[in-house]
């Protein structure tokens, strides 16, 4: 009798295996071998529209001056990167990095018809799409859906947020946000929530309910995941205490772990300087140099910067000439920077603004913003760009 | 059809007619021998009330105000101080405006109204940081929710809010500017794709001289208006504005394009080409009057289908305010329904662009579903928030000046109350958890939710278990 139970349970056992639809099975299983496979990329983004002509000051340019009396930097106070460009003194910690050779700038970022508006102009950034088009999904969740051997997993994109950016969303499947991996780990482990998730397969379909569980499944799934990888890493790095050096603090224990993740995204923002601009951006670009030095130091420390590319977008850049309360108006393009050990070139990746040759007061874009994706989705995470972008943009060579 | 039949149709009916209903409401109307469920829905109606947060007095204060400070060149420190004071006073006017809104979609008497104002607010997208231009725009979204499309479109093409979002102030004769002519026909009317590029330049031009004048009226000025001959659509003609919303109104596209969107908001995620034919042609032949297309679509069979019922992601709002609806629950700190409105992904007056927006699983991310699945415990019990919506894009300005940022905001409560007695009071006595669940549920109940359940001696722990369920986002 006993043997006959055995048998019934172990056939039971194995039936009931192949029934579990893939997306059930835990991640936790998979094999570790994959590991060292995985390049991350980490967008920053800096909202409100920040100041790129403050940011890389192009203290080589007379037109500069002439335009911004009330708030230039002054030429000796630059950090000098060549003739023409230098860095906001409250961008100093950068200068290290950019040294060593893990930093480059790329020059008048942006795209056709550009749009002045905050929400607008960051949706086109998020989604990648153009100024006269609505898309619903962003171009990191777009790149989710592609199903590409290396993103496959539910945590492939973590943004370190309470709320999830648009730019994380696709179709199909979704990054997620996080802001504390322990938070997350406790919700997915209360009673009602594990009751609910547990046993019961019958909801699994492709309807709206099977979505619904499919994603409790998920996020349970990988909050644990996230939780006891990341759990065994204790970091020596000292990070500033600012929320933005939170989020990259978490984003290098992620990493440094050997979390199984592609994309991470993090923001820092209150760049919208109409009035009095000099104090509160000094203030910004001083937390976001400081973390940023942090972050890269603390990556190159655990030999994981080559494998990270950090790239640093804001939605626009602002208008050349200053107003008349010591700010700056909205305006179009503007520079990115990007930081890693594997930067192909290095420094100053294009010419530096035209401050002659202006569209109606605004800088002309030199890169579309698409271009720059394009390279990254191409060269960095290894899926067409054509897919993502709905077109083919051209790739760049900075890696 | 039997007792139980009639009365999960009626429940569907309310649920996306309205905000849900009320266990007594549907025990009456069940019993009701005459009148369809559905006309008992329209006969309700009373005439929509405006909104009134914002005052006409408080608009034209703030104007004058702006109108004397912005003729200076360089700003006091008096001054700059007044000017932040203005636009403090406009975000707490349209947060306030925001949450008149939905205490009016928590509390209405007319649930088909709201409902009805809900979508076209979606399909007019629209944000402006003027509170009394959103307020115009809400209001004028409820008086035609239920009337004819044609007047609600002229309306809304004509609210200062509109005029100001899309760019019609600066369309002038010799200086087109298309913004507004392209999303009236991509997506207030037409769709992409029944249009040219030709059509969007030479309507543009017609629209010159829609403004809206310091007074916040509508005004035409014919000094801007392109009075030349247009071709647009093939005719050829000294078309204004209301002349070109005609021809666009006679081209069936346009009711399949709004009854198209019309199902994916009332019916179901998925479009079906067949139900959605039908309520365009009724649509057309009834000359766009809203009404008889609603009533059409209530009152097909195809509506109550099995694949139709309980099985929509519920929007933010609609989730929100039917619970706080159902459970009559009173906000001590109303602000709060805001932060949800944002960690959900639904601002109300603030849609992510002119497209809306875009509904059914995009709603549903991790961190979405998980606050969704703590919601009801934190309002019906009381509970911790500890979650931070991002900050709007357009809030960037007053982060700006906003010196001291904290690295890690305080947790609030959310400090609201259920009114258990009352909610307790419509149930019948001895109603057992599951019948309580298959109430408050749209989709079926599971075995698993019954065993969750079933031990429950307190309607009060069922009804939050129930409600703290993937199936309660499903209406």
């Amino acid at each position: 009798m006993e043997r006959r139970d055995f048998i019934r349970k172990s056939a039971l056992a194995a039936a009931g295996a192949i029934m579990i639809p893939a997306f059930m099975k835990p991640f936790e299983a998979l094999a570790l071998d994959e590991l060292s496979l995985y390049k991350n990329l980490v967008v920053v983004q800096l909202s409100g529209g920040n100041d790129g002509l403050n940011t890389v000051v192009p203290f080589g340019n007379d037109i500069y001056y002439q335009m911004r009396k009330g708030i230039a930097i002054k030429a000796d106070q630059v950090i000098r990167l060549n003739d023409m460009q230098g860095l906001n003194p409250n961008l100093a910690p950068l200068q290290e990095l950019y040294d060593q050779g893990w930093m480059s700038v790329i020059n008048d970022v942006g795209y056709p018809n550009p749009d002045r508006s905050h929400f607008r102009s960051m949706d086109i950034w998020q989604t990648g799409s153009d100024a006269n088009q609505y898309l619903s999904t962003g171009w990191i969740g777009r790149y989710l859906d592609a199903d590409c051997d290396t993103c496959k997993s539910p945590y492939t994109a973590i943004e370190v947020d309470d709320s999830l950016s648009l730019a994380l969303k696709g179709s199909k499947k979704k990054g997620i946000a996080l802001k504390d991996p322990a938070a997350l780990f406790r919700n997915t482990n209360e009673a009602l929530f594990k009751e609910m998730i547990n046993g019961d397969k019958a909801h699994l379909d492709e309807d709206n309910l099977g979505y619904l569980y499919k994603t409790m499944i998920e996020t349970s799934s990988s909050a644990n995941y996230i939780q006891n990888t990341s759990k065994l890493y204790k970091s020596d790095a000292v990070y500033p205490a600012t929320s933005f050096s939170n989020q990259l603090k978490t984003v290098s224990k992620f990493i440094c772990s050997g979390l199984k993740t592609r994309v991470y995204y993090v923001s820092l923002s209150g760049f919208d300087t109409h009035a009095n601009q000099v104090q509160q951006q000094s203030r910004l670009l001083k937390q976001y140099a400081e973390g940023i030095n942090t972050f890269i130091k603390d990556l190159q420390q655990n030999n994981k910067l080559e494998d990270t590319l950090v790239v640093t977008f804001s939605e626009f850049g602002r208008r050349v000439a200053q107003n008349a309360s010591n700010g700056t108006d909205h305006g179009t393009a503007n520079n990115m920077f990007l930081f890693g050990g594997k930067l192909k070139k290095l420094g100053i990746y294009n010419a530096a603004p035209d401050l002659a040759d202006l569209d109606n007061g605004d800088l002309k874009y030199q890169i579309d913003f698409r271009e720059v994706y394009g390279t990254i989705l191409d060269k960095w995470l290894d899926v067409n760009n054509s897919h993502i972008l709905n077109k083919k943009f051209n790739t760049l060579d900075f890696i | 059809m039997d007792r139980n039949d009639h009365s999960s149709k009626i429940k569907h009916l309310y649920n996306r007619a309205g905000f849900g209903i009320s266990y007594n409401a549907l025990h009456q109307l069940s019993k009701r021998k005459i009148g369809s469920p559905v006309d008992q829905l329209f006969e309700q109606l009373s005439a929509a009330a405006d909104l009134t947060t914002v005052t006409r007095e408080e608009y034209d204060q703030q104007r004058l105000l702006l109108t004397a400070l912005g003729a200076k060149k360089d700003y006091t420190p008096e001054e700059k101080l007044q000017r932040q004071e203005i636009t403090r006073m406009q975000n707490q006017k349209s947060r306030a405006l925001n949450l008149d809104w939905m205490q009016r979609m928590i509390h209405t008497e007319n649930p088909l109204l709201e409902k009805m104002t809900l979508f076209w607010h979606g399909h007019f997208a629209c944000r402006t940081n003027n509170p009394y231009f959103s307020q115009q725009l809400n209001n004028i979204q409820r008086k035609n929710a239920l009337g004819n499309f044609k007047e609600l479109l002229i309306e809304v093409s004509q609210s200062p809010a509109m005029l100001q979002y899309l760019n019609n102030q600066q369309n002038r004769k010799g200086r087109p500017n298309e913004n507004f002519a392209r999303e009236l026909m991509e997506l207030f009317t037409l769709g992409r794709g029944h249009y040219t590029e030709q059509d969007i330049k030479e309507s543009a031009r017609s629209f010159t001289g829609w403004i809206y004048n310091k007074e916040g009226e509508f005004e035409f000025n014919q000094k801007v208006h392109d009075e030349k001959e247009k071709t647009f659509f093939g005719r050829t003609g000294t078309f204004d504005g209301e002349a070109i919303i005609d021809i666009i109104l006679e081209k069936p596209e346009t009711a399949t394009f709004i009854c198209r969107k019309l199902y994916l908001f009332f019916v179901n995620d998925t479009p079906d080409e067949i139900c959605i034919q039908e309520l365009a042609s009724h649509f057309y032949t009834h000359k766009y009057d809203i009404a008889a297309v609603m009533r059409k679509m209530f009152n097909s069979d195809w509506f109550y289908r099995r694949e139709n019922i309980g099985t929509k992601i519920k929007s933010p709002a609609e989730f929100l305010v039917g619970l706080s609806r159902q459970f009559f629950v009173t906000y001590n700190k109303p602000q709060v329904i805001i932060q949800l409105e944002t960690s959900l992904g639904q601002y109300l007056f603030n849609p992510p662009n002119v497209a809306g927006w875009p509904g059914g699983r995009s709603w549903i991310d991790s961190s979405s579903l998980m606050l969704r699945l703590k919601i009801p415990s934190m309002v019906l019990n009381d509970g911790i928030l500890d979650f931070n919506g991002k900050a709007d894009p357009e809030d960037e300005a007053l982060i700006a000046l906003n010196k001291k940022v904290k690295s890690n905001p305080p947790k609030s409560y959310i400090n609201a109350k259920a009114d258990w007695p009352k909610f307790i009071s419509t149930l019948p006595k001895d109603q057992k958890p599951e019948q309580l669940a298959e109430f408050l549920l749209s989709p079926a109940v599971s075995t698993k939710i019954k065993e969750i359940i079933v031990q429950n001696t307190h309607p009060k722990n069922t009804a939050i278990a129930v409600t703290s369920m993937p199936e309660y986002q499903l209406c």
